[in-house]
């Protein structure tokens, strides 16, 4: 029977039946937690009587939410995971080294092609862009993968998503991902996987790609997967830290259902508060004033990312009512900023830069929002009280609309700012 | 296992996130009768402040939307809440909620049930009867994969019993 993407890499994972609906018990290539989503799953490791991991170089803690450890509570959760990886032998990496876990992850070749990726986080959909069926779980789900090295998955059904059409000069992944959840809203994809498809996807940096898997969440989505090409694979191989074989989908896969969305004329999106179906193009809100503008995240957090805003922020300072944070997503997208020059594009716009965190996005910290405030973000949800106050308010956009809106001090087009 | 519960609704809308139920601030612990203050607080400051032990959370679509964090459903537990309707719930929510203990019913008349009312369930059949308006609704049976897990007491002890039988299995 042909297969989509998620059925045949989770055909090659069981031995069950593999059908829509299915309940199938498959082997776990890859399974990490952060530091906040590690201690309850250390707690629950325990309860199970497990002794070891399943196996140590397939089993990760990433320090990256609280960290660098914002509070005492936060340095006692990071140690509680720094001890656990040291007592199991497994991976753990410290500030300095480690990133925010959805990009470093990818850097560094531990998630692949063809693999079955379990996260406690629900971002881990961010590695579907590697053709990874990658998806999050909580805690005790992700214990039972440490001690099993296995997990039960429901076979999702797939939704084939096409993107058709040129991409502009002001379009990027950010604003594909923001109109397809835009167009099926928020649960449009619940228990289901997203199969991206289409020239466009393919024409896109592959950060960008990593920008559209992320946020297949947002649409309640299990996985949000991207048959390999050639730039994918040459990328995976030059850092995978093991052997990994390449699954694609069938041609004549059956999908529950497909959507095709044309670019063409599309205007940058945004999301409205307080849900990220709450879409809209930049122009239907630009004139907004904003407080602040966060540049960063596993969503956007990566170097073709900061290059766009860079090259919006070049030779301006942002407006006097407004500050703009901006937080490279890794060691690796740091310091190529930092060499190409990007980080004096941004001090010179007096924008901040910090160290590689989830930071603001879940309201953690560097950058936190009082009541009344207003924030555009490259992030991913913009939930009630989700950066903050539960009485501010987050707006989220691409990269070059942030910049753009922390030059204007209100949400525009970037067009306006370049001129 | 299975007993029936009456408790108080406390009546919620479509797309309640896991960052409403529990915001970020307050992940710097796992216990849930510490979460449970702060349970639900950027739309009901209400709710932790006078939720009783055995009350009962009946929300509409999508409950449990966004961020993975078992601490959710920990901090609803931790309120003393006994179970979660809702019209439909979020995927890891869901599993979440199994995995922790969290009753949970899936029921398409979620709606229908207004704050304060008292509800009786019945979990060994999915039956809910509302005493307050005198009606009955009826939740989705859980998949067989899922009346296992829920049979055995949640993953943990599911994962335990494995455990020892591969060690038993090893010894051999």
């Amino acid at each position: 029977m042909p297969k989509t993407l998620a059925e045949a890499i989770i055909a090659k994972h069981t031995k069950d039946k593999v059908e829509p609906g299915s309940i199938c018990q498959v082997n776990v290539d890859f399974a990490f937690a952060n530091d906040i989503t590690g201690p309850p799953a250390i707690k629950e490791f325990k309860k199970m009587g497990a002794l070891k991991v399943f196996d140590p170089t397939r089993c990760a803690i990433l320090p990256d939410h609280f960290s660098p450890a914002k509070d005492i509570a936060s340095a006692e959760q990071i140690k509680e995971c720094r001890t656990f990886a040291k007592e199991q032998e497994m991976l753990f990496w410290d500030v300095g080294r480690v990133g925010v876990e959805h990009a470093f992850l990818h850097e560094n070749g531990l998630v692949l092609p063809g693999e079955i990726i379990l996260g406690a986080d629900s971002h881990t959909c961010t590695h579907g862009a590697m053709g990874a069926l990658a998806t999050g779980v909580g805690s005790t789900d992700l214990a039972a993968a440490w001690a099993l090295g296995e997990t039960w998955l429901r076979v999702p059904d797939t939704i084939k998503v096409s993107f058709e059409g040129p991409v502009s000069e002001w379009l990027c992944g950010k604003d594909f991902i923001l109109a397809l959840i835009g167009e099926i809203g928020v649960e449009g994809a619940r228990y289901m996987a997203l199969e991206f498809h289409g020239d466009a996807i393919y024409s896109l940096d592959l950060d960008d790609r990593f920008t559209i898997s992320n946020m297949a969440i947002e649409a309640g989505a299990k996985a949000g997967l991207i048959n390999p090409d050639k730039k994918l694979l040459d990328y995976a191989k030059a850092r995978a830290a093991r052997k990994f074989e390449p699954i694609y989908a069938d041609n004549d896969a059956k999908y529950a259902k497909s959507i095709n969305i044309n670019i063409t004329n599309m205007e940058p999106q945004v999301a409205m508060p307080h849900l990220p179906d709450n879409v809209k193009a930049v122009t239907e809100v630009s004139g907004m004033p904003v407080d602040q503008v966060f540049i960063g995240s596993c969503t956007n957090g990566r170097l073709n990312d900061l290059r766009m805003a860079a090259k919006i922020l070049k030779g301006k300072k942002i407006h006097k009512n407004t500050r703009l944070m901006i937080i490279p997503a890794s060691y690796e997208v740091y310091k190529a900023a930092m060499k190409e020059g990007l980080f004096d594009i941004f001090i010179e716009a007096d924008a901040t830069i910090s160290t590689p965190s989830c930071g603001p996005c879940l309201g953690g910290h560097l950058g936190i929002l009082a009541a009344g405030e207003r924030c555009v973000s490259t992030s991913n949800r913009n939930f009630v009280g989700r950066m903050g106050s539960s009485k501010s308010e987050v707006i989220l956009a691409s990269p070059m609309v942030a910049a753009a809106t922390a030059v204007a001090g209100h949400i525009c087009h970037p067009k306006e700012i370049t001129g | 296992m299975y007993t029936t519960l009456i408790g108080k609704a406390w009546t919620y809308g479509d797309n309640i996130d896991t960052d409403v139920i529990i915001p970020a601030a307050y992940l710097v612990t796992s216990e849930p009768e510490v979460l449970a203050k702060h349970c639900m607080e950027p739309i009901d400051e209400l709710f932790a402040k006078e939720v009783s032990k055995g009350d009962i959370v009946v929300a509409g679509n999508n409950f449990g939307c966004g961020s993975s964090r078992e601490h959710a459903p920990l901090a609803i537990k931790g309120a003393g809440v006994a179970c979660v309707i809702a019209k439909s719930f979020a995927r890891i929510f869901y599993r979440n909620s199994i995995n922790i203990g969290l009753p949970i019913l899936e029921c398409a008349d979620a709606d229908k049930i207004s704050r304060g009312d008292l509800l009786e369930i019945n979990l060994a059949c999915g039956s809910i009867f509302n005493k307050t308006k005198n009606e009955t609704y009826y939740a989705k049976p859980f998949s067989g994969t899922l009346q296992k897990l829920i049979g055995l007491g949640g993953l943990v002890p599911y994962v335990k019993t494995i455990l020892q039988e591969k060690r038993k299995a090893d010894l051999k």
